[in-house]
């Protein structure tokens, strides 16, 4: 599997190291729901068979944490784009 | 000489009735366990099997057949132990030959700190009333002597053992429960996948197929990795993500070894089969996947593995390789309860360890659904302890299921 990266260009997956889901968007501590929406956040996943939003970390190159949309069935990567402040897990 | 005119059909392949008392979604080890165990242990006879492809045929047909009960944690210990007293008596209860072979299994040891863990999981598997013994290294030599002992980085100093476990038949396990369920009056569905659910008044009251509606005072779920699949279409999150597990099969050899043996510092595990060839495994391939098939590094990390475990392999040519789905929980433990909808069960996060608990899984699943309380034994596996706290990770790697 080859991952576009967008500081190094096409690179085998196996510089990189997979996070996860990057759906989750942390949820603010001081909110009156935070206990339910941590659990949420934390432990559930919607787990597509299809089209899956994940971080993966470039370690063995740039060093940059990528956005990752993959097919689960097929592993044909549509999307990458590098991660912005705004993304922040 | 007869070729095979004289068999006959182990089970009925039955068609789908317009309603029974459970559906149990999933002809695999687990599904057909419970229905069996439905109809023998609490007379629930009106039961049906629903499988979208061919019985045994996901993670029943794709797993390294151990089996083995050297859990530590208390959640896990018993009941991987009642499964594996379940093992212990199935050929004979089911009369059928599954193949069991109880040649032990050992986890090497390579560094004090793992001596001590092991030694630790050891105590807490003979307190559950499981058996183990802590090896020394001559005493492993004299059991597996084509080891390398002598890694520089590695080097082998026990190991732990479970002498009770061993290895089983895998399609024998389907098989044998299939037959025994279908003689009880279980129906067995292939080729009936289930789209959706049917509801009335919150309640869940059967499925709709690809082989029309049927409808069950109480549907049960034992889909492994694709649990999610389903649960979406009630709108329920799961503490799931599915990876996809491989295992590998060598060449046949001579019988050389007993029993199945593990690596405490790379990711390998390996027994012989009784037509001799090695099956082995290793690591998840490490990211979200429903391919039920695997990827090269995986292939090369458990290979590099193996042959730094045992040097041999390098000589020997790979026969065969397959993939399995795995519900990876987010604890690494199991999930059995009744719920979150009433007449709606659920069976899943079997991670990469559901064979050896088909047994107790059906039982307690059974249990389960009959008396709509949970099994004494399954009562941790409950689907709201990543709520409130109450998780079992035996190895303590939190909410990154890839890791488990």
């Amino acid at each position: 599997m080859l991952i576009h990266c967008p500081y190094c260009g096409p690179r085998d997956s196996q510089e990189f190291t997979y996070r996860g889901d990057a759906n989750g968007v942390r949820p603010d501590p001081s909110a009156e729901d935070a206990q339910q929406a941590f659990y949420d956040y934390v432990y559930l996943r919607n787990n597509p068979a299809g089209d899956h939003l994940e971080w993966w970390y470039h370690g063995a190159g740039c060093r940059q944490w990528l956005k990752v949309s993959r097919n689960t069935l097929t592993h044909a990567i549509a999307a990458v784009h590098a991660a912005r402040a705004e993304d922040k897990p | 000489m007869t070729s095979n005119r004289l068999l006959q059909p182990a089970w009925r392949d039955a068609s789908p009735k317009a309603s029974y008392d459970v559906i149990i979604v999933g002809g695999g080890g687990h599904g057909l366990a419970t229905a069996y165990y439905l109809a023998k242990e609490h007379g629930i006879r009106n039961v049906a099997v629903l499988e979208r492809g061919w019985i045994g045929g996901g993670n029943a047909g794709r797993n390294t057949t151990i089996i083995r009960s050297n859990y530590l944690l208390p959640g896990n210990e018993p009941f991987y132990e009642w499964s594996m007293r379940l093992w212990e008596g199935l050929e004979q209860e089911l009369n059928f030959n599954m193949m069991v072979s109880q040649n032990g299994i050992i986890n090497l040891i390579h560094s004090d700190a793992q001596r001590d863990a092991y030694a630790r999981r050891g105590n807490a598997m003979i307190l559950n009333g499981a058996d183990a013994r802590l090896l020394d290294r001559a005493e492993v030599r004299e059991r597996l002597p084509f080891l390398n002992y002598d890694d520089a980085r590695f080097p082998i100093k026990g190991g732990l053992m479970q002498p009770r476990a061993g290895t089983a038949r895998h399609d024998g396990v389907v098989w044998g429960y299939a037959r025994a369920a279908s003689a009880l009056g279980v129906d067995i569905i292939q080729n009936c996948e289930v789209l959706d659910f049917l509801h009335a008044d919150g309640r869940i009251t059967g499925v709709k197929t690809t082989r029309g509606d049927i409808l069950a005072k109480k549907t049960g779920l034992a889909v492994a990795g694709s649990t999610t699949r389903l649960t979406s279409k009630l709108g329920l999150k799961m503490p799931i993500e599915s990876f996809v597990l491989q295992a590998f099969i060598s060449e046949g050899l001579k019988p050389f070894m007993r029993g199945a043996f593990t690596f405490g510092a790379g990711h390998f595990y390996c027994s012989q089969t009784d037509k001799g060839e090695l099956v082995f495994g290793g690591d998840l391939d490490g990211y979200n996947s429903y391919a039920q098939r695997g990827n090269l590094p995986v292939m090369e990390d458990v290979l590099e593995g193996g042959v730094a475990l045992v040097p041999f392999l390098s000589r020997l040519r790979l026969l065969r390789q397959w993939a399995g789905v795995c519900d990876m929980t987010m604890d690494g433990s199991p999930i059995i309860c009744a719920g979150p909808f009433p007449g709606f069960y659920l069976n899943a996060g079997w991670n990469y360890g559901g064979f050896k608990a088909t047994p107790a899984s059906g039982w307690c699943f059974a249990h389960t659904i009959a008396r709509d309380e949970p099994h004494p034994l399954s009562k941790a596996y409950r689907l709201d302890r990543f709520r409130t706290g109450h998780l079992i990770d035996e190895k303590g790697v939190g909410a990154q299921p890839n890791l488990h």
